[in-house]
């Protein structure tokens, strides 16, 4: 996926402005930045939910401008922030409701759509739960039911808009951890925006820092997450220790 | 192995939706062999099979035979597009009545009734159609903010623009003599005396506004999950929600031209769809077709027993017998939407 020069905004107010960002195929790639840096607008950029004023994306050498939207529905996927589940539906029919893009309208639900379902539910280990309510699950079950709806999308490239939100954090590492699997075992191209730095460190392949909608900082974990940075970027005084390999942020308590 | 996915439903009652698709027919027939005038089983199998101008044939034929009919469509017209609403709204209490569309179509119907002198059920259908779609646009546009939420705004909005076009209407209505009396005529809301060819001349718009319904449905279980998510999907959300507009239109139209306004089957049939099928709008659509026509039919041919030898009108029959049900669905399993 190559961003070229992109820049986005709503009505009079440019968030995004002109990023330049390549991100590679088959590794987890986490955005962060201060509350209102632009992340989660990227990602709507990224994704064609937000027409951009200048720039442009590319999945595998395609500008996402010019492909129709079911064609960019089979390329990218994404799942919004804490997205709504309507009451009465159950696991299973939320992950076929991502093989709308498969399908036409005329066409009816085929082997291939039932084994795309069933992969996707395996995956997050929720096949045994795909005849019950979407609102029966915990949290992080639920969660994981909506990645195998995009996972049921089936596309090359996933993008994931702050996965952890209201989860506790065992359920957070939980669906971290699925999405950087995801990620290696597929050779898909998994980008994820997150605000907890330290999440972010742990499972990332790849770091990017957004500052009032500029990237001012990329790389691995190790090279992104400093003292100096988190200073300069979040206003936060934090010492970064080292925990099995990767950074971890530990703010300070004396300003 | 069982399929990973029903592909769409949520919770379907099989019993309740079997019991309801076998309640069309024996509708049917009560409506056909049932009234001031009862019919024996054999007078009745004489009429449908080898009509020869009894008096049988003539009361099943001229009389019966076309309100049955409308009553199929209008109360299948009305029920789909209760459903089709409440998905859009994510309101559980839209309806055409209730958010100002057959209010619209109405107000339109009286203005052309005085205005235009139009006198054919054709012309009284694009009247209809033109006056539901304007209401259904302002409607949705008074409470663009609230809408995909189901926020309170949409049916303040709605009960606004019925009383406001209600009164508009009452005020055409009062000043002219002429136009009350066609009103009145009109908008009892009744089966009865609709004239014989009624039936064939709604049907076209009925059948387009379900077959659109039926495709609007898929949408609807993208859009339940939210724009976002049905646009990442490759839904085209701007469209979807035209779809819909132009199906609930002509449902609206179709039913209010031939019937007048008739509230209420369209929230009762919704509410019912959506506890038989949950979260399946494409399932929710049949269903809710399905029991609009049943429970039209049915209270007409309820409203033609109880007050014999005259009769009561179905808007009336509908209200007493419907809330009730309404009532017992809800306290039965909670609303989904």
């Amino acid at each position: 996926m190559k961003i070229t020069g992109l820049s986005l905004g709503y009505g009079e107010r440019l968030i995004v402005d002109s990023v330049d960002l390549e991100i590679r195929q088959g590794s987890l790639t986490v955005i962060v930045g201060p509350n209102g840096s632009g992340k989660s607008t990227l990602l709507r950029g990224m994704s064609r939910l937000l027409r951009p004023r200048a720039g442009t994306v590319h999945l595998d050498g395609v500008d996402i401008a010019d492909v129709s939207s079911t064609d960019l529905a089979r390329r990218l996927a994404l799942l919004p922030q804490a997205p709504v589940t309507p009451q009465g539906l159950t696991v299973g029919d939320l992950v076929a409701r991502g093989r709308f893009p498969h399908r036409a309208w005329y066409q009816r639900w085929s082997d291939a759509d039932d084994d795309a379902v069933r992969r996707a539910l395996t995956r997050v280990d929720l096949l045994d739960r795909s005849a019950d309510q979407v609102s029966e699950l915990s949290g992080g079950q639920r969660q994981r039911a909506w990645l195998a709806m995009v996972l049921a999308q089936d596309t090359d490239h996933l993008l994931l808009d702050e996965p952890t939100t209201y989860l506790d954090l065992a359920h957070a590492v939980e669906v971290m951890s699925l999405a950087r699997d995801i990620a290696h075992e597929s050779s898909r191209t998994v980008v994820g925006v997150l605000h907890d730095l330290t999440l972010a460190a742990r499972f990332a392949d790849h770091m990017v820092v957004l500052s009032a909608g500029q990237i001012v900082a990329t790389g691995s974990p190790d090279e992104v997450v400093t003292s100096a940075l988190l200073a300069e970027v979040f206003g936060l005084r934090a010492e970064v220790i080292t925990v099995d390999g990767a950074p971890a942020v530990v703010p300070t308590r004396h300003r | 192995m069982p399929r990973a996915s029903r592909n769409g439903s949520g919770r379907l009652l099989p019993r309740g939706v079997t019991l309801l698709a076998l309640l069309v027919p024996v509708a049917t027939i009560a409506s056909l062999a049932l009234g001031a005038n009862a019919l024996s089983p054999g007078e009745l199998t004489h009429a449908v099979l080898r009509p020869d101008g009894q008096e049988g044939d003539v009361i099943v034929w001229s009389l019966r035979f076309p309100r049955t009919m409308l009553g199929l469509l209008v109360g299948a017209a009305l029920g789909a597009a209760g459903v089709l609403m409440q998905g859009h709204t994510r309101n559980a209490l839209a309806e055409p009545g209730l958010l100002g569309v057959s209010a619209g179509a109405a107000f339109a119907v009286v203005l052309s009734l005085r205005f235009a002198a139009v006198d054919t059920m054709l012309g009284m259908v694009a009247a209809a159609g033109i006056g539901a779609a304007l209401a259904a646009t302002a409607v949705y546009a008074l409470a663009r903010h609230s809408v995909h939420e189901g926020g309170p705004a949409l049916v303040v909005a709605g009960a606004a623009l019925t009383a406001f076009l209600g009164a508009l209407t009452s005020a055409v209505v009062l000043l002219d003599a002429k136009t009350l009396d066609s009103y009145r005529f009109w908008a009892v809301g009744s089966l009865a005396e609709r004239g014989q060819d009624t039936p064939a001349v709604i049907a076209p718009f009925v059948i387009v506004g379900l077959l659109l319904a039926a495709m609007n449905a898929r949408s609807l279980d993208l859009l339940a999950l939210g724009n976002d998510v049905a646009a990442s999907m490759g839904l085209k959300v701007t469209r979807a929600r035209l779809v819909g507009l132009a199906a609930v239109t002509l449902l609206t139209a179709a039913s209010v031209a031939a019937c007048g306004p008739i509230a209420f089957i369209g929230l009762l049939a919704g509410t019912l769809a959506r506890a038989l099928v949950g979260a399946s709008w494409i399932r929710g659509v049949l269903v809710g077709a399905l029991a609009g026509a049943v429970l039209l039919v049915g209270s007409d041919v309820i409203g033609r027993l109880v007050a014999g030898p005259g009769e009561l009108q179905v808007g009336v029959v509908s209200g007493v017998l419907g809330a009730p049900l309404l009532i017992w669905v809800i306290r039965r399993r909670e609303l989904i939407l």
